[in-house]
């Protein structure tokens, strides 16, 4: 069992983005978000991530409780959103050795290997505040590769990236899903989301309107 | 029961500052230095030690947040930083209505005047935090942090304060005073003490209804 | 073991990202020395009053020009998130905070080894108990309003008012760590005929220490929320 959700809610101010989630995804799933804007799934994937705590409910991921064990969970999962992460004073290059240098195990051949795969290797060494919103996108994107997740939460993956990046994007996910990767991924292309998910979740003013199973 | 304890409280802190006034305008004889005027320390005097006690209910219930994270901990902060901050304005007004005529000076650089000059500030910041942060959580715990800081900052002010200005004013304590006078000044205490509880009381439950509307909200979607 | 090397990790970022950026701490050293000179301004051209006043105003220029710094260094970490992608790393929090406090602190130490040589020329003063004793005021009144400067910048840097609740929230509480570096520095420059040196730095000391082990405490609740 990849997560486990019982009736998540969160507020801002007095406004609920969340307004009682319960779900289940397996490991290995790959599972698709839908919704209108505004609709909350930037903020489901930013809860189920644990980056933003719920104001109610419980959240279980691999097992674990997300309220007091989220150091081991967030070991295992990638949350890739239009915000990056990314120092701008630092280089493309600098920035994934600060992922090193914060104690992920990773050799100098496997960060090449990221940069190259993304096709930033000719980058390397310039400053990310250089960078256009695809390219950072992409640097994400290596960045995700390095932390080698057993979950990965992606928000509006297509954002921002042009044909190659797309493409790129789609191999990665297609490459996640045959290692066994579990996937939650919102995006408001239909047709690709159809095509990469087995299944849907359907978001709507908060809540969950309908899933197929 | 909520509302019977609210009334009762209410009662007795107003009964106990009704005979307070009473007994310390007219039944306190007048003192051998400072006559008449020295009759605003049975205001003054409870007023500090209101406020301190409130200041230490609001790093309490941060402490207790911090570990429980039960929103009534925090509503407890909350109510009791408030009205900390109302005592805390009653004694620097009645300070300096006292200083005027006994030093002649609205204000002093008095360790105890000024630390408490110095938390009245520290703790204004907090309320504004406070009002300033929209999600509830983060509002919680971030206040409940501050809480912490600001308190552990009082012995430090104090202490620096009292080294800074070595100018020391002899402690009123109930020994050096006439007996006559320590009566009253026992009663302002108590009637301090209760008055604190059912203000705190009061937001608290003020505060409580607030969030549980919140909480329906949810349910019956947004009012707006 | 973790907590040392994400300490150690986010100083040398800073540090980094700090050289990098140097045109902005031109600005914030443009601003402090600007303070300084409005403060001489302020208090006529007398040169015996400006020179005792001289510990007042370098201290004071260091405040309000650390109110920028502490502010600019925590918005480095808001933008695009990136503390956010430390947090998942995830980055132990309590070593983050003591590199960003250390870096805060040493950026501050940095302004003041301008201001003070300046106000040496300006005021007229000098250190008559020696550099080393003025150094070692200077660091740990520096450490003294970045640890609790750094707690209350996370807070700020994500607020909609912060440019007035982050000075409301920190200057009330700086209020021990001023006096005493102002004390101190006096102490250095004017001398210190009643021993009182000793019992300032402790002041000082003591100050730092406990909101720096406040921070390391309680700054991954604070982020996490």
């Amino acid at each position: 069992m990849s997560i486990q959700a019982h009736h998540l809610a969160r507020r801002y101010g007095r406004h609920w983005a969340l307004r009682g989630i319960s779900l289940t995804i397996q490991r290995g799933e790959s599972v698709f978000l839908r919704g209108a804007n505004g609709a909350g799934k930037t903020t489901l994937l930013r809860v189920l991530s644990t980056a933003l705590q719920p104001s109610q409910g419980t959240l279980c991921l691999f097992g674990l409780d997300a309220q007091t064990h989220y150091h081991e969970i967030r070991q295992r999962l990638a949350l890739i959103t239009h915000h990056t992460h990314l120092y701008e004073a630092l280089t493309a290059h600098e920035n994934l050795v600060l992922l090193k240098n914060y104690g992920l195990i990773l050799s100098t051949q496997e960060l090449q290997s990221a940069l190259a795969r993304v096709n930033l290797k000719k980058h390397a060494h310039r400053p990310v505040s250089e960078f256009s919103a695809g390219m950072r996108r992409r640097l994400g994107l290596a960045r995700m590769l390095l932390q080698k997740p057993e979950l990965v939460l992606l928000d509006e993956p297509f954002g921002q990236l042009d044909v190659d990046g797309v493409q790129l994007q789609e191999e990665i996910i297609t490459d996640f899903k045959q290692r066994g990767v579990t996937i939650i991924m919102s995006t408001h292309d239909h047709d690709r989301g159809y095509a990469l998910c087995d299944r849907e979740l359907w978001l709507d003013g908060g809540i969950l309107r309908g899933a197929t199973p | 029961m909520g509302r019977f304890l609210d009334l009762g409280l209410f009662i007795i802190a107003s009964g106990l500052l009704l005979l307070g006034s009473i007994w310390g305008l007219w039944i306190a004889p007048p003192e051998a230095m400072m006559g008449d005027v020295y009759r605003i320390m049975f205001v003054h005097v409870p007023s500090a030690w209101a406020a301190l006690m409130a200041y230490t209910t609001c790093l309490v219930a941060s402490v207790i947040y911090l570990f429980s994270g039960k929103s009534g901990a925090d509503h407890v902060a909350a109510a009791s930083a408030e009205v900390g901050l109302v005592f805390n304005a009653l004694l620097l007004i009645t300070g300096s209505l006292w200083g005027r005529p006994t030093w002649g000076v609205w204000w002093t650089w008095d360790p105890r005047l000024t630390t408490a000059a110095i938390m009245f500030f520290a703790y204004a910041g907090y309320l504004a935090l406070r009002g300033a942060i929209d999600d509830d959580r983060r509002r919680s715990t971030w206040c409940a942090v501050v809480g912490i800081i600001i308190y552990a900052d009082i012995p430090i002010v104090w202490f620096s304060v009292k080294m800074w200005n070595s100018l020391h004013q002899l402690q009123s304590s109930p020994k050096t005073m006439d007996p006559a006078m320590v009566t009253p000044l026992r009663i302002g205490a108590f009637a301090f003490l209760f008055a604190f509880l059912w203000l705190v009381r009061r937001r608290v439950v003020a505060l409580r209804l607030r969030a549980q509307n919140d909480i329906l909200m949810m349910n019956e979607g947004d009012p707006r | 073991m973790n907590f040392l090397r994400s300490g150690w990790a986010t100083l040398q970022k800073d540090m980094r990202i700090e050289w990098r950026g140097r045109a902005r701490a031109q600005g914030a050293l443009c601003f402090a020395t600007l303070v300084l000179l409005l403060f001489s301004f302020a208090a006529g051209p007398d040169a015996v009053t400006l020179g005792r006043h001289a510990p007042g105003y370098v201290w004071l220029a260091i405040l309000l020009t650390s109110t920028l710094s502490l502010s600019e260094s925590m918005r480095v970490e808001m933008d695009d998130r990136a503390l956010e992608g430390l947090r998942l790393l995830p980055v132990d929090m309590r070593g983050f905070f003591l590199g960003k406090l250390v870096s805060n602190a040493l950026f501050l130490c940095c302004i003041a080894l301008i201001l003070f040589p300046m106000s040496f020329a300006l005021f007229e003063v000098k250190p008559t108990l020696g550099f080393a004793r003025l150094a070692g005021v200077v660091l740990s009144g520096s450490m003294a309003i970045s640890a609790p400067g750094t707690i209350y910048a996370t807070m700020a840097t994500q607020l909609k008012a912060r440019d007035i609740l982050f000075p409301m929230l920190l200057f009330p509480v700086l209020v021990p760590a001023l006096v005493a570096s102002v004390k101190a520095t006096s102490l250095v420059l004017f001398g210190d005929p009643m021993h009182e040196f000793g019992g300032w730095m402790s002041v000082l000391v003591i100050f730092a220490f406990v909101y720096s082990i406040l921070g390391i405490v309680l700054f991954e609740r604070i982020v996490e929320e």
